[in-house]
């Protein structure tokens, strides 16, 4: 896939900073030595950890595997520290039903528009590539990354925090094709369908809704490339509907069918799948019953380390450059700070270059000269609108949200 | 082309870069078609895992449910009834027993 070319700059800084730092020995470094191992351990509190990597699906390269049918394959922490952008063989995949065409005609497909609208429209691919065309940089973020970590342990994908990506996406705006179709005033939500299909034909079919003025906010769009290619089957070829700093539920693979609705959609995957307690943070008592459930909507501010894992030893008495990706959320990421006092104290890490207010932003801290010993390093994000992550971590039924501060415990030895 | 990708890297102030100079060339859309993998190992356990195998194995592979955290038995009862009501697994009600036995016995909390 080819990079954009400021990453490969910051790669070549990448790699001058980890040259100065050479001492840094147990730093788990991005290398293709790691992809030789058949299995990874996710560093949950409880087991089972092991994962195999798998190398046996389509478009992809080496991916956990967390299930093989239908498909959910987990991204490396290891790929976020090549680059801002996540390539499309490591773009994490998510399925909800077995079903999924395996031969896509891209002669053939017909992007339906119906419902109430003043022209049903059928378009083909080569009708979306005429009409004006828009390019964003955004996270596309499952709901339930990072589930294993929920505690109480809740059921679920155990995803560690690999079910998310960045990737600059190409298409149209989604306002363009529903003003092409004419909406019809009374129009309340619109709703998104892809070609999967349950393997049940009771089940119900993978649905999800956007309100009429979110929907024609000239943000959402249809897209048809990512990272400057067609998409990976698995990742929603040829269209995926994109709902920028919303969660990946609502950015429907292989979008087949759109329909406007004059009423609110009730259909299962909106009013009871991916719904979350109306609580800050989404944060309930595990326990708790009674609680106001809502669909889940607006992600929240992240950040990760991508050159230091959990356990990881350092030298002592060198300084050592810490680095990560964090995301806004719904905005920009306004500041990143790390700690190394169990939160008394923070300090602001360097942004990397600023990809717009819905991508992965990379930032660095050059740490002090460590003494012998066990060290705690904490890393935050605050996003422009003045979210910040809790220390305490969040909790529900659903494995929905978290986004709790993340700790590294590292050995200066 | 070097040149188009540095300048679009500059405008991300605007939110979405409207169809200009700036914006990349589509790529090639082209047909595709793969294999996906069949996905289909049995749960272990013999005969303890026929049910299991023969209700579930439809929908899903096994290796989901083999990465599950331990969960009491009610928790594991509630998921097999959420895949009958909510998910319409043609699950014949008199091996849900059998079900929930197998699950609490491999990944129950006692």
């Amino acid at each position: 896939m080819p990079l954009h070319r400021n990453d490969q700059h910051v790669q070549a800084l990448s790699r001058r900073a980890v040259l100065k730092t050479i001492g840094l020995a147990g730093l788990a470094l991005a290398g293709s030595s790691a992809w030789a191992d058949q299995s990874m351990r996710l560093p949950f509190a409880s087991g089972p950890q092991e994962r195999p990597i798998t190398h046996d699906f389509p478009q992809k390269g080496p991916m956990i595997l967390q299930r093989t049918r239908p498909p959910l394959l987990e991204t490396p922490m290891e790929v976020f520290d090549r680059g801002v952008f996540t390539p499309n063989d490591q773009f994490y995949v998510r399925w909800h039903w077995a079903v999924i065409p395996t031969s896509v005609d891209a002669d053939a497909f017909r992007l339906a528009v119906r419902g109430h609208v003043n022209q049903v429209l059928s378009l083909s691919i080569g009708d979306l590539l005429k009409m004006p065309r828009v390019e964003l940089a955004a996270v596309n973020q499952c709901s339930g990354n990072s589930r294993g970590f929920f505690s109480p342990r809740v059921p679920g994908a155990q995803w560690a925090h690999g079910a998310m990506g960045n990737a600059l996406w190409a298409g149209v705006r989604l306002k363009d094709v529903l003003d092409r179709a004419g909406i019809k005033s009374g129009a309340i939500q619109v709703r998104f369908s892809g070609l999967d299909e349950p393997v049940v034909p009771e089940a119900p079919d993978f649905r999800k809704s956007l309100d009429i003025d979110h929907a024609r906010d000239g943000e959402v769009m249809i897209a048809f490339a990512m990272n400057g290619e067609q998409m990976p089957l698995l990742n929603g070829f040829p269209l995926r509907l994109i709902v920028p700093g919303w969660y990946s539920t609502y950015w429907v693979k292989m979008l087949s069918d759109i329909e406007v609705l004059d009423r609110a959609d009730d259909n299962y995957w909106m009013a009871t799948a991916y719904t979350i307690p109306d609580t800050p943070h989404a944060n309930i008592t595990p326990g708790q019953t009674g609680v106001k459930m809502i669909p889940i909507s607006r992600m929240v501010p992240r950040s990760f380390f991508t050159n230091v894992t959990e356990g990881a030893s350092l030298p002592a008495g060198a300084s050592a450059a810490i680095r990560g990706i964090a995301f806004g959320g719904d905005t920009s990421v306004a500041k990143v700070e790390l700690s190394m006092d169990d939160g008394q104290t923070w300090q602001p890490a360097t942004l990397g270059e600023d990809h717009g207010k819905y991508s992965f932003r990379r930032w660095q801290v050059t740490i002090p000269q460590l003494a012998k010993g066990h060290h705690s390093l904490m890393i935050r994000c605050t996003s422009l609108s003045g979210d910040v992550q809790p220390a305490t971590p969040n909790w529900n039924n659903s494995g929905f949200m978290l986004n709790a501060v993340e700790t590294a415990h590292v050995t200066a030895a | 082309m070097r040149h188009v990708i540095i300048a679009l890297g500059t405008s991300f102030a605007a939110l979405l870069t409207p169809a200009s100079a700036q914006v990349q060339p589509a790529p090639p859309i082209t047909s595709t078609s793969v294999e996906l993998p069949p996905g289909d190992a049995l749960f272990p356990g013999g005969s303890s895992a026929d049910a299991i195998n023969n209700n579930c194995l439809a929908c899903h592979s096994a290796d989901m449910v083999l990465n599950q955290p331990v969960l009491s038995r009610s928790a594991w009862d509630s998921e097999v009834h959420k895949m009958i009501k909510a998910y319409r697994a043609p699950i014949d009600e008199g091996d849900v027993p059998a079900i929930v036995d197998y699950l609490a016995s491999i990944k129950g909390t006692n």
